[in-house]
């Protein structure tokens, strides 16, 4: 593009710069003729009314109704305000809750879905042991498994915070253990830890069709835990049905391979 | 972009409820490691924004794990936030001294631990 061209280029965006400038100016001046001569009208009005007494009172009257709508419309907007704030704070308030129970509903459903990976038995008691640890903060705890036979005894399979060996065995319905799982029901003491191994904090019973296959007693908890929430009674609920039916299926999942390679054994030794 | 965060924790309930609470954030991405050595393996081959590291692990301890990252010119400036059992003041003192950014001791609720990551995120 040569020198001449240029500056005709810029010279022609200049001119309609200008322009549209002009065009501006323009509406403004017609604006403020506009808002002049309303003024006029409303000093016009008000002069006239300050002369006329009837008048006077018309235009006071007339503005005094206004204030009243005005106010009217004040208040109702107020109370408005104050109806949103409230649904707001019980919205927030809402929020909370569905958080917590949110929290809860994936703490339930993590534990059970472990719990329910495996028919291992060896891991079935870890993953318990995990969850007793991790969810619910407890420090010193042993899971119980009963035996069979006609006085049949819970025996300790797996503990954490004291040796397996430090925990009594106990009689299905005797002492403060045996009685917690002969009841079925989850069992709580009101305090943050026991040293006597027979007096635990928290038993939970796990029952398999209304009978009880073992129990998750709990002796003290992590120094950060300090007492049981909602959140941990649902947990204990879990764990007294899930934990048992992982242990359950596990038990009768070991009993179905032995069987089966003792019968596999069996035919091999017709079958050769 | 999405921020990528590796999980290093040897309880698979804890990984996978820790996945569950980070999962709401937006545009993340999440690694998981079962043990400190899974996790330095995994953090000095990829970029990551974020660690949450467990200090009790089999192979290697989360407190090792950290002073090896705090100690690598390249990884040294990832946030940490450790997550764990041992609630007392002289293990958090540890972790903190050693060089993670937040300690939070379990049970752990999910929106405290969406809170802290969104915060060490949003700092970076």
């Amino acid at each position: 593009m040569s020198e001449h061209d240029k500056l005709s280029t810029r010279a022609e965006d200049f001119l309609a710069l200008f322009n549209k400038g002009a065009e501006f100016t323009r509406e403004l001046l017609k604006e403020n003729e506009r808002l002049r001569s309303r003024l006029a009208a409303v000093t016009d009005r008000q002069e006239s009314a300050a002369r006329n007494p009837r008048d006077w009172d018309k235009l006071r009257h007339e503005l005094m109704t206004r204030i009243a709508s005005l106010e009217e419309e004040c208040t109702t907007v107020r109370e408005r305000l104050d109806q949103v704030e409230l649904e707001n704070s019980q919205f927030a308030q809402r929020y909370v809750e569905v958080e917590e129970e949110n929290n809860n509903l994936a703490n339930l459903y993590v534990s059970s879905y472990q719990l329910h990976s495996t028919l291992d038995m060896a891991e079935v008691l870890r993953i318990i042991t995990e969850i007793v640890i991790n969810l619910i903060g407890a420090e010193v705890f042993a899971v119980y498994l009963l035996g069979d036979g006609e006085k049949p005894e819970l025996q300790p399979v797996i503990s954490e915070g004291m040796d397996l060996s430090a925990f009594p065995r106990a009689k299905l319905g005797v002492g403060v253990l045996g009685k917690a799982v002969a009841s079925n029901e989850t069992t709580c003491w009101d305090t943050q830890r026991s040293d006597d191994l027979s007096q635990p904090i928290v038993c939970v019973p796990l029952v398999v069709q209304n009978r009880p296959i073992g129990a998750i007693a709990v002796y003290g908890l992590l120094a950060q835990k300090d007492g049981f929430s909602a959140l941990d009674h649902e947990l204990f609920n879990m764990l007294g049905g899930h934990a048992a039916t992982a242990i359950f299926a596990a038990k009768l999942y070991s009993q179905s391979e032995r069987k089966l390679n003792t019968i596999q054994g069996f035919i091999d030794l017709l079958t050769k | 972009m999405g921020h990528r965060i590796l999980i290093v924790e040897d309880s698979p309930t804890m990984r996978q409820l820790l996945v569950f609470a980070l999962r709401r954030l937006k545009e993340v991405e999440i690694v998981e490691a079962q043990d400190g050595m899974d996790g330095l393996r995994k953090v000095s081959s990829d970029h990551f924004d974020l660690a949450l590291i467990d200090i009790n692990m089999p192979v290697m301890d989360g407190l090792k794990l950290i002073s090896l990252i705090r100690g690598d010119e390249s990884l040294k400036e990832i946030p940490i936030v450790v997550i764990t059992t041992e609630g007392a003041n002289e293990d958090r003192r540890r972790a903190i001294e050693l060089g993670a950014n937040e300690y939070l001791c379990k049970p752990i609720q999910a929106n405290q631990v969406r809170t802290v990551v969104k915060g060490l995120l949003k700092a970076q």
